[in-house]
């Protein structure tokens, strides 16, 4: 059996970390970690519930140049958030295809990143949009651009002790185009086979956020300026898009085959790289 | 909170307060069936597949197989047995029976808990909502045909109302 623990404050939760160092288990929405604490695999010592911890946060914020979304906001506020549809369409629509609605109204954002699943449907978006991950530990806080955040397979930099804070995501510039896209065996819930976020900045660099094609969800640009010419060859595009869903690295599971990861990223990528150009152009 | 193996709680559950002490590994749908005899709230899957364990927490549905007891705490919840009032059933109650969207039942409570917070949310849900909604649960005898038509029925009946 574990203890149950709730604190308040972060420090807290620094102090229980580095006394129950890898022998505690964080709880916020709890979606992935019930279904592991029930898999037969063993209890953790002790629990740490974060909901009580009133610096985390369970809202998003305006700031100047990003939004802030608190470590404890759900899928489902990010999903329905105004600030979020208007401005980051791609992580809206990701936030929104993540499991049931009865998932969406517990699982929180920031538990979608470090559960640090390859196949995490919020992870391409905020590679995509650049997003920065804020860190709290005993040692000092500290600020990790996504793109730095996963290791491997279900691995982090989390250092021993330190828990997110909140996840900024910047304002792309006006004129900006972004979409998620992804591929399911089924309609309804599932997870993803593929998935693939764009953000499209005219005449600057093209980026994208590749899902469950490899150890880790990964960001890769286009910077030839082929892509973000919206008066661009198409057939040069496509070659643009194939070149870059082979830095993948996909394998076969239960879900697909590797061949047909490596078919259908490429068909991902250009569907969110179409429906950005559409928005770039309206 | 700390070491003890039991935790106390104080919770609302459909509109009675309760104070209960509760391990620490316990799902909030094993108190309500149980220790509370609520048994309205289905197990199936118990790992947030089936949706058969679907309750209000703090006004969302939520699956009460992912939740600890302890999570509860100072919370309020709504469950199947808190629908009707006075012997009057609820509107969705009502409606899957007239549309006879009700085969073996099981997933029913569940299905109705997440059709209750749907329509909370959107008074007037499309086709595609009421999918979407009920997405995170399964029915094994229906086809969903007749669910999905109880819902727009129980919709129609609250707009009039």
């Amino acid at each position: 059996m574990f203890q149950y623990l709730r604190p308040t404050r972060l420090e807290e939760v620094g102090e229980l970390l580095a006394a129950h160092q890898g022998s505690a288990a964080l709880l916020a929405g709890g979606t992935d970690l019930l279904v592991a604490l029930r898999s037969g695999k063993g209890f953790p010592e002790v629990l740490i519930d974060l909901k009580r911890v009133a610096d985390l946060g369970a809202d998003i914020s305006a700031g100047d140049s990003s939004i802030r979304i608190g470590a404890l906001t759900v899928l489902a506020d990010v999903e329905r958030s105004s600030l979020v549809r208007d401005r980051f369409p791609a992580l809206a629509r990701a936030a929104g295809v993540v499991g049931s609605i009865q998932i969406r109204n517990r699982a929180t954002l920031a538990g979608n990143i470090c559960n640090a699943s390859p196949a995490a449907d919020t992870a391409p978006p905020l590679l995509a949009y650049g997003a920065a991950i804020q860190l709290f530990g005993l040692q000092g806080s500290r600020t990790l651009p996504i793109s730095e955040f996963f290791l491997g397979y279900r691995s982090t930099a989390l250092e021993p002790g330190e828990i997110v804070v909140s996840i900024e995501v910047p304002y792309p510039p006006p004129g900006c185009g972004s979409s998620f896209q992804r591929i399911t065996r089924r309609r309804g819930v599932d997870l993803a086979t593929v998935s693939a976020a764009c953000l499209l900045q005219p005449h600057q660099e093209t980026l994208f956020g590749m899902g469950a094609v490899g150890p880790t969800p990964l960001r890769v640009r286009d910077d030839t300026g082929i892509l973000s010419d919206p008066a661009g060859d198409p057939q040069q595009g496509r070659e643009a898009i194939a070149r870059l869903a082979g830095r993948a690295s996909p394998i076969s599971d239960l879900r697909s085959g590797k061949e047909y990861r490596a078919a259908m990223l490429q068909v991902v990528l250009l569907r969110a790289y179409e429906e950005s150009l559409r928005m770039c152009l309206n | 909170m700390n070491g003890s193996s039991a935790y106390p709680i104080r919770t609302t559950i459909n509109g009675k307060h309760y104070s209960l002490e509760v391990p620490p590994h316990q799902t909030l749908l094993r108190v309500l069936r149980d220790r509370l005899m609520l048994t309205g709230s289905k197990p199936c899957c118990e790992e947030g597949e089936c949706g058969a364990c679907t309750v209000l927490f703090n006004g969302r549905a939520v699956n009460s197989c992912l939740i600890l007891a302890v999570e509860v705490d100072g919370g309020e919840i709504l469950t199947i047995e808190g629908l009707s009032h006075h012997g009057e059933l609820d509107p969705l109650q009502q409606a899957f029976i007239d549309e006879g969207a009700v085969q073996c039942g099981y997933c029913t409570p569940g299905m109705i808990m997440a059709a209750k917070y749907l329509l909370m949310d959107n008074p007037h849900p499309s086709l595609s909502q009421i999918q979407q909604g009920l997405a995170g649960n399964l029915c094994r005898c229906t086809g969903y045909g007749r669910i999905i038509r109880a819902v727009q029925r129980a919709a129609s009946t609250l707009a009039e109302s």
